[in-house]
């Protein structure tokens, strides 16, 4: 059975979609920092529906990167909420408005 | 030996370097024999020189020692080079001599003041500019050695700068004399324009090819004598001179009285061959020095500051300088600017004796009687002030007679006039300075004991009272062959004089009226001042306006402040609190005002909520994929 490139498609946007969203009004960051995982893996699946529909390899391999990408900034990402939530005993975006003006 | 001439004009220089340099390292004693021995080095230098061009054939005369060249631009080359003729061999030397003297004068004098080093090493910079003025062959390098005296002069008579009146007198000397210089520049940019050449030489061969009374020459004489007026303290630049009393005493015996200011009758002397070409520009020297001469003559007349009686004096005197110019009658001026050079210094420097036997005094009011605490001093004073007044043999006699008589026959009987009134005011107040210091009743103040100064200072005393009567000696008229000095300086001035010759009993009769003139001055100043000692209050209760006015200097300074130096105070102030503060400050601050405003504004955005950024990225990132979308 072959799934059309649309489902893929269609499916990669509304992840995609629901992760902005989720990364523009939520306030916990950790709720947004797995927003963001996942429009990236919105954003792989849009690359395997590719690879599918044109018989390549390239889309597979960029996954890969993607992947690393995303274990690196998990790494980096998460050292960085658990310092904060150290210091000031909140990780809501909200109370981390100190850059202003 | 003229190989070396370079070295004259070197060893005041090496002498301020080391003075100037490691001075305060010195013992005091080195620092005075260093500044000494570099100025009597030159001299001897210069006798030397000038011995060897005694004996070189008229051929071989004038000499041009090139050091090398300061710049070279397509046509224009400016050397730096000397000239050797009669008449700057006559400058070095009287430069040289004088200012060895008052050198060693200064030894004494300024022995106890804390800036000793810097007044040496001054005094020695001011003496190599002094010399490359007379020595230089071109235009350009005179006017080098023109500035340095210049600005010798502003930091000499400045030298006791905690005194706001020095430091004031300087600064105005300084902006005076540059006004001049303008006028000196304008006149050499005029003169390089016309000849394509700076060097004396061949601007005077060039020029030879004018008619006489061109409009070009005419204009670069006025030009440079404007430079003299200003260099030379003639009306109607003449006002800094009298303030320049505030320098040391030795500053205005070598300075403001035997060498810088005569620089402008040098100048306009070395540049006869233009002069001879543009009776108009010779005939307003000859009205300037005589009006000088007469004007200053009189402020004389009612100073109590012993100091400025002389500098008025020698502004007159320099005007007397500036009428043989202009009569054309050069070689007198050089004459009476080498004999004035002795009998000046030896006046300034005998004020000085007398203020330093005073503990500083200079007013004549509180003086009187002197003769018998400072002999040496009385009598050098009164040798030089015979001289000035004309009195025969001194030396003053031959050169202001020469002038006087000169005056009259290429002149004319209203310069005659003037020049003998001016003598016979010049006899009475230069007698009535002499009599309120040293005759009549001590008016000293009783606490102070005068006294006669060290033989440091009373030796170049002597030394120039004996000059101030031989000095005159080179150039005895009447008789042919015997007036040395003419014969020596002619071939370096081209003449305007017609040789016309005057039957000797005629000369003779002049010569008797000056110095009748002469002594009606003395007596009158005898008179009033020791006979008679209430009639000046008298006279000035009788004539008060007139007295005011000669009192107050006519109110030149005060003229001169409400309409030149008033005006460009308020034109300043104008530039500065309308122009500066207003529109440059204005748009520096107002281009800062908006940025500022606009930042006030813009940094609300910056709310430091991250998703308030990641909202605009992602907004951002819409348009702009709309955008190549849509396109």
């Amino acid at each position: 059975m072959v799934v059309p490139l649309e489902y893929y498609l269609g499916l990669s946007v509304a992840l995609f979609a629901l992760g902005a969203i989720g990364v523009l009004v939520r306030r916990n960051a950790l709720v947004i920092f797995m927003c963001i995982e996942m429009m990236l893996n919105s954003v792989n699946l849009a690359f395997i529906g590719f690879a599918d529909h044109f018989k390549g390899v390239d889309g597979q391999m960029f996954v890969f990167f993607v992947l690393t990408v995303a274990a690196a900034e998990v790494a980096v990402g998460l050292a960085l909420i658990v310092a904060i939530f150290r210091n000031r005993a909140t990780v809501y975006v909200d109370d981390l408005n100190l850059l202003k003006w | 030996m003229m190989d070396y001439i370079w070295l004259v004009p070197c060893f005041p220089l090496v002498g301020f370097l080391i003075n100037g340099f490691l001075g305060k390292r010195l013992p005091k004693n080195l620092v005075g024999i260093i500044g000494s021995a570099a100025i009597g080095l030159s001299f001897l230098l210069s006798a030397g020189i000038f011995l060897e061009y005694l004996k070189l054939p008229a051929a071989a005369r004038p000499v041009e020692k090139v050091v090398y060249t300061w710049m070279s631009a397509g046509t224009f080359q400016a050397q730096v080079a000397y000239l050797i003729d009669p008449l700057s061999l006559v400058m070095l030397l009287v430069v040289s001599g004088v200012s060895f003297i008052i050198h060693i004068y200064s030894v004494g004098y300024m022995y106890d003041d804390p800036g000793y080093p810097r007044f040496f090493s001054y005094l020695n910079l001011f003496v190599f500019f002094m010399l490359t003025l007379v020595g230089a062959n071109n235009f350009l390098l005179m006017f080098v050695g023109w500035e340095g005296v210049g600005l010798c002069s502003y930091l000499l008579i400045g030298y006791w700068y905690e005194k706001q009146s020095a430091s004031d007198a300087g600064k105005k000397a300084f902006v005076v004399n540059r006004i001049g210089d303008f006028g000196f520049l304008l006149g050499i940019f005029l003169i390089f324009w016309t000849f394509g050449s700076v060097n004396f030489r061949e601007v005077f061969r060039l020029a030879a090819e004018y008619p006489v009374g061109s409009g070009v020459i005419t204009a670069m004489t006025l030009l440079l004598f404007v430079g003299a007026t200003g260099k030379s303290a003639q009306i109607p630049l003449y006002t800094w001179l009298p303030d320049a009393m505030e320098g040391p005493t030795p500053v205005s015996a070598l300075i403001h009285a035997a060498t810088m200011v005569t620089a402008g009758v040098y100048m306009v002397a070395r540049c006869s061959a233009l002069y001879a070409l543009a009776p108009f520009s010779l005939t307003v020297v000859a009205a300037v020095g005589a009006l000088t001469a007469i004007y200053s003559a009189t402020i004389g007349m009612a100073q109590f500051d012993i100091k400025r009686v002389l500098a008025y004096s020698t502004v007159s005197q320099l005007g007397y300088m500036f009428l043989a110019c202009g009569v054309g009658a050069f070689v007198s001026g050089i004459f009476h600017l080498m004999t004035h050079a002795f009998f000046k210094a030896l006046l300034f420097l005998g004020a000085g004796s007398v203020s330093h036997g005073l503990h500083g005094e200079l007013d004549m009011r509180k003086m009187g009687n002197l003769k018998r605490h400072m002999p040496i001093t009385y009598w050098t004073f009164l040798i030089a002030t015979l001289a000035i007044a004309g009195i025969f043999p001194f030396a003053g006699f031959f050169s202001k007679d020469e002038i006087l008589f000169h005056s009259l026959v290429n002149g004319n009987v209203i310069f005659w006039g003037i020049a003998t009134t001016a003598a016979f005011i010049t006899a009475f107040y230069m007698f009535r300075a002499v009599f309120m210091t040293f005759h009549g009743e001590s008016r000293v103040d009783p606490h102070v004991h005068p006294h006669e100064s060290p033989p440091v200072m009373t030796v170049p005393l002597m030394l120039l009272a004996m000059l101030s009567v031989v000095g005159g000696l080179v150039g005895i008229p009447l008789i042919k062959g015997l007036h040395f000095f003419h014969d020596f300086l002619a071939p370096a001035i081209t003449p305007v004089v017609h040789e016309a010759h005057y039957p000797a009993a005629f000369e003779v009769a002049l010569m008797m009226f000056s110095m009748a003139v002469a002594a009606g001055g003395i007596y009158l100043a005898y008179r009033m001042y020791i006979k008679l000692p209430d009639l000046p209050t008298v006279l000035a209760q009788r004539f008060p306006t007139a007295y005011d006015l000669i009192y107050h200097k006519y109110y030149v300074d005060e003229l001169y402040d409400a309409t030149v130096v008033e005006p460009i105070k308020q034109g300043s102030d104008f530039l500065w609190l309308a122009v500066d503060d207003k529109v440059v400050d204005g748009a520096v601050n107002g281009s800062a005002g908006v940025v500022a405003w606009l930042s006030a504004h813009l940094r609300r955005l910056e709310t430091g909520f991250v998703q308030n950024y990641a909202l605009a990225v992602l907004l951002g990132v819409v348009l702009i994929t709309g955008y190549l979308i849509g396109r």
